[in-house]
């Protein structure tokens, strides 16, 4: 695979990407439209020393890419809306145990069984606050197959390097398309791999971060003999049940990302440069857009595109600071306003908001994103 | 590792003899005075001491519940999970530490209530892992609600007039679900407890241990049991020995007979057996 091209599946190329940076476990139930990149995995993993589990549901799923996370392997499960509803509790665990993995969440339309065929992208709200408590996440979204190819290598970079599942959004119309995916040679690859602890077990502390916010791990079975749980803890893991030690976990648990979000955000700019108004838009309704824009430009229409690559952290400081800059912003996305408010919340009424909505098992025309660009 | 015996411990004033097993730094523990979960952890401990197995070849997993604490009282690797998870959880562990001994500790709830499916697939899969149960017939920490483990008739917080639904035969269904070592004993067959629990680690396949125990504060007291010691000291008096006998004979009836012993105990290809029967040249085990 390494070093070609391939002309593939969305679902195939996202586990392609997984292979390529070294993912060696995943732990699936099959579900449309995700289940092709499950079906990769079990054939991949093998080829390359890894394991492929298909486990009895998707809590099990979710619990298992855990363990196996903190066995040392680089580990990813795949979904879709009512799997991703199940994974809930444990990405949870995830985050407070702190444990690089990445979930895959292929959307189909919903709620409860929807669409399961059919694209949507109605779980972007989910994806941020899901599980229950406070927290940050990592969430990055694409639209093409070669996007999911690199943007699952991202994934797994940004969680080894933050030590929390980072969810990669797509939809089924991506997820299903086929395109041509360039597979660079795997060492071409920029690869993040966890920081493991230099310290002897005597002085080593779990939760002790670095600057970054973020503490190195340790391998298990080592000697470090580490604890640790869901309840709220301390620097060595163990559970404190007080207001104090709360605070000091969920600052640590929420600024390592905040504090961060310049190394974590990502986002394209097409034409820009002297744009009136601008299309806001993620996964497959930016490829609609990037067409409406054309369109829109070849009428006059000084229109300009921000493309969301990260979803979660939010890129809130570039929308402030182009919000009292331009004439409006547009964004399409296949619900009813998700990211949509994120996009007013960061405007703070600076300019005009207008929402493409759409209620799923098809993706835009190009023509009613252009409507509402030419309607600014 | 050089491992204290227990008699050098013993002698000790104010250590606890399996010490270098537990986090005194994390004690007093959560259990009630005369719980009954404190035996089975002790037991388990022993076990390790004794398995002559290197203490860090051990990780344990609990999912929630009072005997899910069990996971943070252990110096060991140890993961204390979500409520009906701990086998997944260590099902993925194993995976990627094929040759560690990975034991999950959790409650009768934990396990089978809301993990039941968890449970009996692990046992099909016939993966590798030590489960010990501390079947005390109820949701101890949550106050003592009903489980699908409560007898027939017995008082819980949510049955105030009591159970209707039958309860689950543990052994029998984890027999069924294909396990390669069952066992049930109560909390005073402590030396056959500690040895079963032994057995079990030392066994290739899913192992699983049942430990009829009380909870004094919450079943025992809804059902009238008297003091924690009287209702042990009752379990003891109705068990019976069989061993080897079909779990689906294995009464538990906690008024009349609590049948004991060890049900299961067979060869069975595990899973990383059938998975290297298909894969065998390129797995890397405990990869990093
Ligand atoms: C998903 C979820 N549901 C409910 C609970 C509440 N809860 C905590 S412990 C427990 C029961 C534990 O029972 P068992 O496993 O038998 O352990 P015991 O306390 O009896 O040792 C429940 C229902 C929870 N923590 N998580
Ligand atoms: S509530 Fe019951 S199970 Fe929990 S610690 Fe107390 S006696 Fe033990
Ligand atoms: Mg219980």
């Amino acid at each position: 695979m390494e070093g070609t091209e391939q002309f593939i599946m969305g679902d195939t190329a996202c586990a392609e990407g997984a292979i390529a940076c070294g993912c060696k476990f995943f732990a699936g139930y099959p579900i449309t439209p995700a289940t092709e990149v499950a079906e990769r995995m079990a054939k991949r993993l093998p080829q390359v020393g890894g394991t492929y589990i298909q486990m009895e549901d998707e809590m099990a799923s979710m619990a298992a890419i855990l363990g196996a996370s903190w066995g040392g392997l680089k580990s990813m499960t795949s979904t879709s809306g009512p799997g991703f509803s199940l994974m809930m509790e444990n990405i949870g665990l995830g985050i407070i145990m702190e444990v690089p993995c990445v979930v895959v969440n292929v959307q189909r339309a919903g709620p409860s069984t929807g669409l399961p065929t059919l694209c949507a992208q109605g779980d972007m709200m989910q994806a941020r606050w899901g599980s229950h408590g406070h927290y940050e996440i990592i969430a990055l979204s694409a639209s093409s197959p070669q996007e999911l190819f690199d943007i699952t290598i991202k994934a797994f970079n940004l969680s080894e390097k933050y030590r929390l599942p980072v969810l990669v959004l797509t939809d089924e119309v991506v997820g299903h398309m086929t395109e041509k995916v360039v597979i660079p040679p795997y060492d071409k690859i920029d690869v993040y791999s966890r920081r493991i602890s230099t310290l002897p077990p005597e002085e080593y502390l779990p939760y002790v971060s670095d600057e970054d916010m973020v503490a190195p791990m340790v391998g298990i079975g080592e000697g470090y003999r580490i604890h640790s749980t869901g309840l709220t803890h301390d620097k060595r893991g163990y559970p404190v049940i007080t207001a104090p030690v709360q605070k000091e976990m969920m600052d640590r648990l929420i600024y390592k990302i905040r504090n961060n979000v310049d190394d974590i955000v990502e986002y394209e700019e097409i034409e820009m440069a002297d744009a009136e108004i601008v299309v806001i838009a993620y996964g497959i309704s930016a490829r609609p857009a990037l067409k409406a824009l054309e369109m829109a430009r070849d009428s006059g229409i000084k229109c300009g595109m921000m493309k969301l690559i990260t979803i979660w952290p939010f890129p809130e400081k570039r929308i402030r600071e182009l919000a009292p800059q331009v004439r409006g912003f547009v964004v399409p996305e296949i619900n009813y306003g998700q990211i949509c408010l994120e996009v007013e919340r960061c405007s703070a009424g600076k300019t005009e908001i207008v929402l493409v909505s759409h209620a799923g098992g098809a993706i835009f025309h190009p023509n009613e994103i252009l409507e509402v660009i030419s309607r600014l | 590792m050089k491992k204290q015996g227990l008699k050098e411990l013993n002698g000790m004033p104010g250590k606890h003899p399996l010490s270098d097993l537990l986090r005194d730094d994390r004690m007093p523990h959560i259990w009630c005075p005369g719980c009954d979960i404190g035996t089975v952890f002790s037991s388990c401990l022993t076990a390790i001491h004794e398995s002559n197995i290197d203490y860090n070849n051990f990780a344990v997993i609990s999912g929630i519940g009072c005997s899910g604490r069990a996971a943070g009282y252990v110096k060991l690797d140890s993961f204390h999970t979500t409520h009906g998870r701990a086998i997944p959880f260590a099902t993925g562990l194993k995976i990627a530490k094929p040759k560690m001994n990975i034991i999950v500790f959790s409650g009768d709830g934990d396990l089978f209530t809301i993990g039941g499916n968890h449970f009996i697939h692990a046992a099909r899969r016939n993966m590798d892992l030590t489960i010990i149960c501390v079947n005390n017939f109820t949701y101890g920490m949550t106050g003592g609600q009903v489980a699908s483990s409560t007898p027939f008739n017995a008082r819980t917080s949510t049955t105030p007039d009591g159970n209707f639904e039958r309860p689950f035969n543990l052994a029998y269904m984890a027999a069924a679900a294909g396990a390669a070592y069952v066992a049930r004993w109560t909390t005073l067959h402590v030396r056959r407890l500690t040895n079963s629990i032994l057995e079990a680690f030392n066994k290739k396949g899913f192992s699983f241990v049942e430990v009829i125990s009380s909870c004094p504060t919450s079943f025992g007291r809804k059902n009238k049991l008297g003091p924690p010691l009287h209702i042990i000291q009752h379990f003891h008096k109705i068990s019976v020995i069989k061993n080897g006998i079909h779990p689906k004979d294995a009464n538990l009836d906690i008024e009349k007979e609590i049948v004991v012993g060890k049900f299961v105990d067979i060869e069975r290809p595990t899973f990383f057996d059938l998975w290297e029967e298909i894969y065998p040249p390129k797995r890397e085990k405990g990869a990093k």
